[in-house]
């Protein structure tokens, strides 16, 4: 079945509604091994509904996801996330009555327990933070901090695939330099395969080796980072009076 | 804090804020537990001003809007809300000894907001705000929203509801300027449209612009934003920006932000207060605090120099160049030419890697013959620099504004423009000690050998051990540091003030050296972070880093492509300026 | 397998190879359990015999059941588990745009509605002469947990606090005029406004302490109110008469006229032959009329400023907080209006049984009244009707379905099982319509057109 090494994730002609309301029309993309990609788009395009219709949340009502060879789409969530793909959702879901390491527990849940400590301590070298906080509850964390503790979580599953729903929302730009140095040290280091959805095209698309553009539910534009960059279209629309 | 409150205030004798304030927070501490979350706070928020409060995550912003709100009753401390011009100094002692919660008269008013419960706050003191993680009511439509923000009002409106009850007109009425009141709002907002749609159906951004259109809908003398601009594109944030200038100019409605989005915060804020660990570090105009090297450790990260430093190297480079005398004049002026391809580098290299990567590579090696063999050609680097002294200030414009017309002269700049800078780097190097960050007053002149041939004033003000440096870098030229992730072109210029060339150098500091070179460089805690010193050691060996592999192929604007000479850069910025 | 990086076809349920063989496998696993669990329950049966019991295997039954699992796993796992097109998700799809009809459906059965239970009783007397009483008095019993469950639909649905001891203001409603009459001689009319104000009350009482608690905690305590309120009604004897409950309590008059047979009775003061159903449709009325009341008052409320609080409330109640709203009091007026139509229920339905015991005010009674505001839809008027009518109605019709001891022979009584069934038609209802009958929300001010706004926007507030 894994004769294909090449693409880890396929998602071919993806729907997905709610209730009547479309919100991806027939989305096709590719995540190789080893890539990092981004998917850029305004407010509403439908992003963050593709990273969460990968995850099986909502199902896609057409189309097919292919991640590692097998049909996930209308795989149970946790079945998806069982084959190792880990998120960090959009809106920092993390359990507010546990503790740090509680949360961070959990996100190791299907992994080798010999392997935690190893894990805690790699985290915890990308975001010190976290472990000046280890016994506070999630609930008690700033906002940023609890973005971190999103991210961490979601690393601590060892996963092959990792979905990140705008890791940079709301945290200080030092911090944001350091996520986006980590998730490129995750990749090239240890060839993790990322895809991210972010709202700050000019960094995601520095990043990520490939990039593409959502407009309205539909992808409209890709290439690698750099080539977007240069798009006078995708300039203008999602680079133009920011900062960058 | 005693630290900070002297740090800045722009010329003119007291600032708005001090002058005029709208709210005072002073001796502000919040503990949960042992931790303090925020510690004996002071800070202004000046009547129609928009202020800023920064910081890391995790700083205690949040706490301090919740503190403001009401929804944590401080630990310490005593915040002031005015309603009404001036300080009101009498009235504020009056009322804090009185033991009520506040006294309000026709002229103005004084609230202690710690005495008050968090929806009096709002409904008395006038204080709206919004939340880091939207808070609409979202199975209400967007109208409704608008018409909860005007409960109490309306309550008094519909006779306690009984009135309401009865269908009395007075409530009709009150009901329908509620309503008009609201599309004022949905109409400065873009949301009119949706004015019948649920508020959870809203894309992020309106959800955004309908929080703070609500919150003014309370009719605030003071409006808190925390992280307005949070998961805005570019385009949206800069709508914000004009909305949030709106409310200022328009309804005299003084703004408390709290911001990460540097772009939002430095165009409209007339104040910044930045905290860090709960304590503030820094307080006073926009400008001032962006280019304060505190927050620029502990906030805005170094890395982002080619960004974010721009005013304050330029400012370094002339104070520099004011205070040399005839002799060393050249030198630091060298030292500002340095600085400005610095600036315009940034987007010359990203063009150059994405529009023909063939190309980069030829770029860089004659930068690494000219690199080697450059010394000394005082008069053409002389002349050189001062033209590009004058250009300096206008570079980082330039590298700001659309790179696509640069895209030709920087491909067929570095030819030409070689020599030249390889020359003013040359000189540069022989006054190394001039190129000293402004903001800190390290005097650097000649020193006895047995420690370093650097010495620094207050070297022993700083824990550790100063590292050994020299005055010049050995034959050949110092290394380029940028290659060592977390050092950029600004750090380069720190640590060569320091007599710091080589990666061998870095390489050797041990614990006390990083402890010393972290605090003078107010970044503590950050060389271990990042592992210079690691990072050096493979350098020094002429081996490779994740890192330097992407310096050496021109992926790091921040940093300066190019391998081992000393510092081949100049070229590119010169060629954005022919 | 054949996927590459052009489009694939979306495979059929039948392109998929491992459907079938996945869906046999899980059968089969579901057929070993049942085989394993119904060994005891359904293979032995256990006789009386002489000399103890007697031990008989019933092969058949066993089998029999371990097929019927059998195929109908498999039937589930190839029609909706396992397969790309499940025949479940049309029926949601085609539910999601039934919501908008139901809710137009709603608007037309409200007027139908209306107009029928206008004229009830004399549909009743008109077409049904037998058995008019029967049919009157269960429309008493239904309009009373429409009532209630009005009442309820302010704090659960609207304020969006769960209550699960909403029966104890319908106790003290029933109770206060039962006292006001036994002991100060009080009739119906001067004691229900007090009824209702000492209702009230107790829920401005009951809701200081409580309503700092969310979520689960609310509801814990509220039902632990409930109890309390019954246990003391029933333990304080010398006040309450304990278990032995009050009677004689009186009957409501109409403007002084008494409905009773003979002299200055009502039939003898309008000239018409005096008939017991008159009562009866008079006790319609009044509970018809209180009910209009609650509903009138509860949808105005709604476009007041203290209704949309409420909604506020059930939305976030932190962003009310920030917006100058006294949740507390607000909370509290949610509660202190609830329990007041409550507490005028308890005294109409003291008045119509002329006895109460603590019997009457079990928690089963509160759980009945929440099922109708929950199956009805939070927040929903109409809802509250139907489901009132379905399941108060329902469980009445139960008795009258003698056809059901044909098939299952004379020992059946169909009564014994309404909870099952109750509980059954509960459970489809939650699967079918898990936000309850009609789920969507009418907005409370309108600026251009009115939409109604989906379920799955509106937050059901604490404790949900």
């Amino acid at each position: 079945m894994s004769t294909r090494t090449d693409t880890l994730l396929s998602v071919r002609g993806v729907e997905t509604y709610y209730g009547k309301i479309v919100a991806l029309r027939g989305v096709d993309l590719d995540v190789h091994r080893g890539e990092i990609v981004t998917m850029i788009g305004a407010n509403g395009a439908g992003k963050s509904t593709l990273m969460m219709t990968i995850c099986g949340q909502p199902q896609a009502r057409n189309g097919q996801i292919i991640y590692d060879g097998q049909d996930i789409t209308l795989m149970p969530t946790h079945e998806i996330v069982s084959r190792g793909i880990a998120q960090s959702p959009e809106g920092r879901r993390i359990f507010p009555r546990m503790t740090v390491l509680e949360n961070l527990q959990m996100g190791a849940a299907l992994v080798d327990p010999s392997l935690f400590d190893e894990d805690l301590a790699k985290v915890f070298k990308l975001f010190p933070r976290l472990k000046e906080r280890i016994n506070q509850r999630g609930g008690t964390l700033s906002g940023g901090e609890q973005q971190m503790l999103a991210i961490a979580r979601a690393l601590m599953s060892r996963p092959k695939l990792l979905l990140l729903d705008e890791p940079s929302l709301g945290l200080a730009p030092l911090i944001v330099k350091q996520i986006f140095d980590a998730i490129r040290a995750l990749n090239e280091e240890e060839g993790l395969t990322v895809f991210l959805v972010e709202q700050n095209a000019f960094h995601a698309l520095k990043l990520a080796h490939r990039g593409y553009v959502m407009v309205n539910g539909n992808i409209t534009m890709s290439g690698t980072g750099a080539e977007l960059l240069k798009r006078e279209e995708v300039r203008a629309a999602y680079l133009e009076g920011g900062r960058h | 804090m005693k630290t900070a409150t002297k740090v800045k205030t722009t010329g003119d004798a007291t600032p708005n804020w001090d002058a005029d304030p709208v709210l005072s927070v002073e001796h502000l501490t919040m503990r949960f537990g042992g931790l303090v979350a925020v510690g004996d706070l002071c800070f202004n928020v000046g009547r129609g001003d928009i202020t800023a409060l920064i910081g890391p995550n995790g700083a205690g912003k949040t706490t301090v809007f919740n503190c403001v709100t009401g929804f944590y009753k401080p630990t310490e401390g005593r915040i002031v809300m005015r309603h009404g011009p001036g300080r009101q100094d009498d009235a504020v002692e009056a009322v804090t000894a009185s033991g009520l919660k506040w006294q309000s008269t026709n002229a103005g008013g004084v609230f202690l907001l710690e005495r008050m419960p968090d929806h009096e706050i709002s409904h008395k003191a006038k204080v709206a705000r919004t939340f880091q993680n939207i808070r609409l009511f979202g199975g209400m439509t967007v109208l409704e929203n608008l018409l909860v923000a005007q409960h109490n009002p309306l309550m008094v409106a519909s006779g306690f509801s009984l009135g309401g009850i009865l269908g009395l007109p007075s409530y009709k009425r009150a009901q329908q300027e509620a309503i008009d009141k609201a599309v004022y709002w949905l109409e400065r907002t873009h949301l009119v449209e949706r004015a019948d749609d649920p508020a959870a159906d809203l894309p992020y951004g309106d959800q955004r612009r309908l929080e703070i259109a609500r919150a003014m809908c309370i009719g605030p003398q003071l409006l808190c934003l925390d992280e307005p601009a949070a998961g805005l594109n570019p385009r949206e944030s800069a709508e914000l920006n004009q909305l949030l200038k709106y409310i200022r100019d328009e309804h005299n409605v003084s703004v408390l932000l709290i911001e990460h989005d540097m772009g939002v915060v430095m165009e409209i804020s007339d104040h910044v207060v930045v905290l860090d660990y709960g304590v503030k570090i820094a307080d006073g105009a926009a400008d001032a605090v962006k280019s304060d090297p505190k927050v620029i450790a502990a906030y805005l990260g170094v890395d982002d120099e080619a960004e974010i430093d721009v005013p304050e190297i330029r400012k370094d480079v002339a104070k520099v160049a004011a205070e040399s005398d005839g002799a060393t004049a050249a030198g630091s002026k060298k030292a500002s030419a340095r600085k400005a391809p610095a600036k315009a580098r940034k987007p010359a290299a990203r063009k150059t890697k994405a529009a023909a990567p063939a190309a980069d590579t030829a770029f860089a090696q004659p930068l690494m013959a000219t690199g080697a063999k450059a010394p000394a050609k005082r008069g053409t680097a002389k002349a050189s620099a001062r033209s590009q002294e004058k250009t300096s200030a206008k570079a980082p414009e330039k590298a700001r504004a659309p790179k696509t017309a640069k895209a030709k002269t920087g491909t067929t700049g570095p030819a030409k423009t070689a020599a030249a800078g390889g020359a003013a780097k040359s000189a540069a190097a022989a006054t190394p000690a001039k190129a000293k960050p402004a903001t800190r007053k390290p005097a650097a002149k000649p020193a006895p050998a047995e420690a370093s041939e650097i010495k620094i004033a207050n070297s022993g003000d700083y824990p550790g051990k100063q590292p050994h440096g020299t005055r010049k870098p050995r034959a050949g030229g110092g290394n380029n540091l940028t290659r060592i992730k977390g050092i950029g072109p600004a750090n380069e210029k720190k640590l060569n003030t320091l007599g710091t060339w080589h990666f061998d150098q870095i390489a050797a500091w041990k614990k006390a050296e990083i402890e010393w070179v972290g605090a003078y460089l107010s970044f503590p805690g950050r060389i271990e972070r990042e592992e210079w010193v690691k990072q050096a050691k493979v350098l020094a060996r002429g081996g490779e880093t994740a890192f330097s592999k992407r310096v050496d192929k021109g992926d790091v604007p921040t940093s300066v492509p190019g391998r081992r000479g000393a510092q081949p850069k100049k070229t590119t910025a010169k060629g954005g300026k022919a | 397998m054949a996927v590459s990086g052009t489009k694939t076809p979306v495979a059929g349920p039948q392109g998929d190879p491992n459907s079938l063989q996945a869906s046999i496998k899980d059968a089969a696993m579901a057929a070993f359990l049942a085989g394993v669990l119904g060994f005891f329950f359904i293979g032995i049966r256990t006789d009386i015999a002489p000399g103890g019991l007697d031990l008989k295997m019933r092969w058949g039954a066993w089998i029999i059941s371990i097929l019927i699992v059998f195929a109908g796993r498999l039937l589930l796992n190839l029609f909706v588990y396992k397969t790309r097109r499940p025949v479940t998700r049309n029926l949601s799809i085609g539910l999601s745009g039934s919501e908008s009809r139901l809710a137009q459906a709603g608007k037309v059965l409200k007027w139908g509605l209306f107009a029928f239970a206008l004229i009830l009783p004399f549909f009743f007397t008109t077409f049904f002469p037998g058995r008019d009483r029967q049919f009157i008095d269960l429309a008493i019993l239904i309009m009373t947990y429409i009532m209630l469950g009005w009442g309820l639909n302010i704090v659960v649905g609207l304020a969006g606090l769960l209550d699960l001891g909403y029966v104890a203001f319908y106790a003290v409603g029933a109770y206060s005029f039962a006292l006001l009459a036994q002991y100060l001689d009080f009739g119906f009319w001067l004691a229900l406004p007090l009824a209702g104000l000492l209702a009230a009350t107790w829920g401005v009482i009951l809701g200081f302490p409580v309503l700092r608690l969310r979520g689960d905690y609310l509801a814990i305590v509220t039902l632990a109110f409930g109890e309390i309120i019954r246990v003391v009604l029933l333990n304080w004897y010398e006040f309450t008469k304990g278990p032995d409950g009050i009677s004689g309590i009186p009957k409501p008059t109409f403007f002084g006229l008494e409905l009773k047979r003979g002299e200055g009775g009502f039939a003898d003061f309008f000239g018409i032959a005096y008939d017991p159903i008159q009562r009866f449709i008079f006790l319609y009325y009044i509970i018809f009329i209180l009910a209009l009341i609650t509903n009138f008052v509860t949808m105005r409320l709604r476009r007041l400023p203290i209704g949309r609080a409420w909604e506020a409330l059930r939305e976030d109640e932190i962003a009310c907080r920030s917006l100058g709203i006294n949740t507390r009091n607000t909370k509290l007026t949610a509660f202190a209006i609830g329990a007041m139509f409550g507490g005028f229920a308890g005294s109409f339905f003291a008045t119509r049984q002329g006895f109460i015991s603590p019997e009457s005010f079990t928690f089963l009674e509160s759980a009945i009244i929440l099922a109708i505001v929950v199956l009805g839809g939070l927040g929903s008027q109409i809802g509250v009707v139907i489901a009132a009518v379905v399941m108060i109605g329902g469980i009445e019709m139960l008795r009258n379905l003698g056809f059901l001891q044909q098939v299952f022979g004379s020992g059946f009584d169909p009564v014994q099982y309404r909870m099952l069934i109750f509980g059954l038609a509960m459970v489809l209802i939650m699967v079918w319509k898990p936000r309850g009958l009609i789920s969507t929300r009418e907005p409370s001010a309108v600026l251009k057109e009115k939409k109604r706004i989906g379920a799955d926007m509106v937050a059901q507030g604490e404790g949900h």
